[in-house]
């Protein structure tokens, strides 16, 4: 009953790569602590994982912690019909060569009532297709700890939060009344019905996402990567426009160009860069010098200020 | 950095940063700090300010900036505390009321900073900020001098080991850069700071608002001030480390993939471990030998301090989650009762004699609670008293239902440290800071060894201001009295 992956070891072994530099080592073994901590502390803890950049290194980092055991816990992957393609091909690969525990999910009543990005509008349909569906996820597996990628320095109400955030049993989070949370030792003793979302990555910026994935050599999605792709332009964000369900609206004319992604979600909420960045040294040398946030790409965050906290409070990771 | 900020306009411009310095602030762990002090001083708008001159704040974040802003100052400058105070409730009231983290970087070294709250309210945010910092920028409105809410923070900034301090006199633009002002809360300062053994303190006017002496130079406005900015010292600080001490290895679990293999998984807290080490589980006392340090990259032949390995030991033993892995040669105290300082974080403070779970790394046991005494801040005096209020600072006397194992938290800023957790609430309810053993439970035991010592005040003075005293302040008993007297005294001992 040997979970232990000899081939894995070798492999290891063999390739020396250089150590990390210090500010990514104390990075890593921070989120490896939380990892460890996490797992030891709670009865049933799941990972979510949304496919991109973050969830990449928060995988790779997972499998550095409980090595040389299996990953402990499922990884949960909320579904909402309309992620990019590629996302999907790469997410079924990574389980397969990592051998780990998937569970899809896709909201029901979602998909029932056919709720679109294009026909409900994006506050709506994310609410429906990705907080209510994240919370019968987590209802139904009855975790009692969910793990995601979530970054501090992504925005103004991310920067507030714990990296235990305690959640109610209607998977509230109330940002006026956090634990305190002392050195790094965490609380996590909670009530049934309560719950945990731990942020490994809190203390980690885009900067040290991308040299890390550099470093450890961690495979993501080539959508990150520019490339010719074909695009509309849809209220001045750049659409990939691949999938035969966006139908192009009147005066919209389907162009081609060098594009890529910075962040990644569904499709039609998500707007591509112009960059010529093919490489990793590309993106961070991109990055060091780039002018805007990567949120910027993203429309569900561009409602208003302390729209990300509302959706929080709510239940939205 | 020595640009001088001129007109505002040009503060404004969001010009590319350089990238060749990317590489440079890599060589070291980031600096964690704080902006602490009472409400309003500035802690936000200073941070904001810092983020802002250093082009931490991107384009899109600078638009939301100035639509949130509205017409908040005469100066036509945006609120840079809108960049760190995120939530809505905080922005309806003006105030931070939760520790925000930010993230920046100079061409030297990188920064994580956490931001605060001033209102006393919401010190145990403070304090969540305080734990693992490395250095404190205490602010001070040069027009409001020391308060006690100054006090209350730089005290627990203190106790939670911070040794690095930046007085930040900032709003000097509000009393015309007026330098005997900024002189006197200086001194003041100083003076408070010695009775916390606190002794690296850089002391720097500023307007937080304005950027003079922040990221920029205010030489401009004050001509007098020839000293550093809040930059420059921040980049000349110190981190600190656990590298030096006994090695340390709190079991967080146990990895058991298949019959093969057995590690033991956790982050060291201590010191340096290599195969063929001699070390002790505690509590049990087992000796074994360190046979491999496994990690997923490759086997390594040492890891230290800070890092997340997976040990393996060269005979079976019984090691379970909560057990601390240590050197033979450099052990921790085990016992059943310590004695503590803490900050009581929440509304019904600590009770006397309440049972109440601690944790400290991945250890989580009973323990009760005996509260001991309590700082005044007005007076900088410890008094006796039984319970804690929300808030309070108070040394207390823990004790267990079985065996504890801590190091001081001078010693050991990780074993040292525990947090208290309230069994019918499962709220965390103190911070705490280990400062000795014990005994015997139920007091000092009578014939412990003393040494009465009678010196001139002014040495006696000087050995108080040490940072050991300070952190065993709590086993010494001092009076003043005359030199004629003091002979007598010791007279009579010799009889
Ligand atoms: N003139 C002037 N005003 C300042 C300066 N620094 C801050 N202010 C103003 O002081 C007010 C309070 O600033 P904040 O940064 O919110 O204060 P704070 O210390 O973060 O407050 P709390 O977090 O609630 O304790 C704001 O209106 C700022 O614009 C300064 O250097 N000069
Ligand atoms: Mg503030």
């Amino acid at each position: 009953m040997s979970d232990i992956r000899p081939e894995a070891e070798a492999k290891h072994s063999a390739t020396q790569k250089p150590p990390l530099d210090p500010h990514l080592k104390a990075l890593e073994n921070e989120a490896i602590h939380i990892f460890r901590e996490v797992a030891a502390e709670f009865e049933r803890p799941v990972m979510l994982y949304s496919i991109g950049k973050d969830s990449s290194v928060l995988l790779h980092l997972a499998r550095k912690a409980f090595y040389p055991g299996r990953v402990p816990f499922p990884l949960l992957h909320v579904n909402t019909g309309w992620k990019f393609a590629e996302m999907i091909a790469f997410r079924d690969k990574v389980v397969k060569d990592y051998d780990l525990d998937l569970i899809e999910h896709i909201n029901p009543r979602g998909a029932a009532e056919n709720v679109t990005p294009f026909t409900h509008g994006s506050a709506l349909y994310t609410d429906i297709m990705k907080t209510e569906a994240l919370r019968q996820a987590l209802d139904a597996g009855k975790f009692d700890a969910a793990f995601g990628g979530a970054r501090r320095d992504e925005e103004a109400s991310r920067a507030k939060e714990r990296i235990y955030s305690f959640r109610t049993p209607d998977h509230r989070w109330d940002p006026r009344n956090q634990r305190p949370e002392l050195w790094n030792i965490y609380n996590g003793m909670i009530r049934n019905g309560e719950s945990v979302r731990a942020f490994p990555l809190s203390n980690w910026t885009e900067v040290d996402i991308w040299r890390y994935i550099q470093a450890e050599d961690i495979p993501i999605v080539p959508l990150y990567f520019a490339e010719k792709r074909p695009y509309v332009e849809r209220d001045g964000m750049m659409i990939l426009a691949e999938d035969p369900r966006l139908e192009l609206l009147p005066g919209e004319v389907k162009q081609e160009g060098v594009i890529r992604f910075r962040t990644l979600g569904c499709f039609p909420l998500t707007g591509a860069i112009r960059s010529n960045a093919t490489t990793l040294d590309d993106i961070i040398a991109e990055l060091e010098t780039a002018t805007v946030s990567e949120r910027q790409g993203r429309a569900i965050d561009r409602d208003q200020s302390g729209s990300m906290e509302k959706k929080k409070r709510e239940g939205y990771f | 950095m020595t640009v001088s900020a001129t007109a505002t306009a040009e503060v404004f411009s969001l010009e590319e940063t350089a990238p060749e310095h990317a590489r440079a602030i890599r060589d070291s762990r980031p600096l964690r700090l704080i902006t602490c002090g009472s409400v309003d001083d500035g802690k936000s708008t200073l941070i904001g300010r810092l983020l802002w001159d250093t082009k931490a704040v991107k384009e899109d974040q600078a638009a939301t900036l100035h639509r949130d802003s509205g017409k908040q100052n005469d100066l036509g400058l945006p609120d840079f505390a809108l960049l760190l105070d995120g939530l809505q409730a905080e922005r309806e009231q003006g105030i931070t009321i939760d520790v925000a983290y930010r993230y920046f970087s100079t061409d030297r070294r990188s920064f994580i900073v956490a931001d605060t709250p001033g209102h006393e309210q919401y010190t145990r945010n403070m304090a969540t900020g305080a734990s693992t910092a490395d250095l404190a920028v205490l602010l001070v409105d040069a027009r409001a001098g020391i308060l006690e809410q100054t006090r209350r923070h730089a005290t627990i900034a203190s106790l939670m080991g911070i040794r690095q301090f930046v007085l930040a006199v900032n709003k000097i633009d509000l009393t015309n850069y007026d330098r005997a002002g900024f002189e006197q809360i200086t001194h003041d300062f100083k003076e408070f700071a010695l009775t916390l053994g606190v002794k690296q303190i850089v002391a720097i006017p500023m307007s937080a608002l304005k950027g003079e002496n922040v990221v920029y130079d205010g030489r401009a406005a004050m001509p007098w001030y020839d000293g550093p900015t809040l930059v420059e010292t921040l980049e000349k600080a110190t981190t600190r480390s656990n590298q030096t001490v006994g090695f340390r290895l709190p079991v967080q679990r146990v990895s058991r993939p298949g019959e093969s293999f057995r590690g033991y998984q956790g982050t060291v807290a201590g010191g340096s471990v290599k195969p063929g080490d001699s070390v002790v589980i505690l509590p049990s006392g087992m000796v074994a030998n360190v046979s491999k340090i496994v990690t997923f990259d490759l086997v390594r032949n040492a890891a230290v301090a800070g890092d997340a390995i997976t040990l393996v030991l060269d005979r079976q033993v019984d090691v379970a989650r909560g057990d601390m892995i240590v050197a033979i040669d450099s052990q921790p105290m085990t016992g059943r009762g310590f004695d503590a300082q803490l900050v009581a974080l929440q509304p019904d403070g600590i009770e006397p004699g309440k049972r109440y779970w601690l944790k400290s790394g991945s250890r989580r046991q009973r323990v009760s609670v005996e509260p001991v005494s309590q700082l005044d801040l007005k007076s900088s005096k410890w008094s006796a008293t039984d319970k804690l209020g929300m808030n309070a600072i108070g040394k207390v006397h823990l004790t267990f239902d079985e065996q504890a194992i801590f190091d001081s938290y001078e010693q050991n800023r990780t074993t040292g440290a525990f947090i208290l957790i309230d069994p019918d609430t499962n709220n965390t309810v103190a911070g705490g800071m280990i400062t000795g053993r014990r005994s015997e439970i139920g007091g000092i035991h009578k014939d412990d060894q003393r040494v009465l010592l009678s010196l001139p005040a002014d040495l006696a003075e000087k050995i108080m201001a040490t940072e050991l005293f300070a952190n065993r302040r709590q086993d010494v008993d001092v009076r003043h009295t005359s030199a004629g007297r003091a002979a007598e005294i010791l007279a009579d001992l010799d009889e």
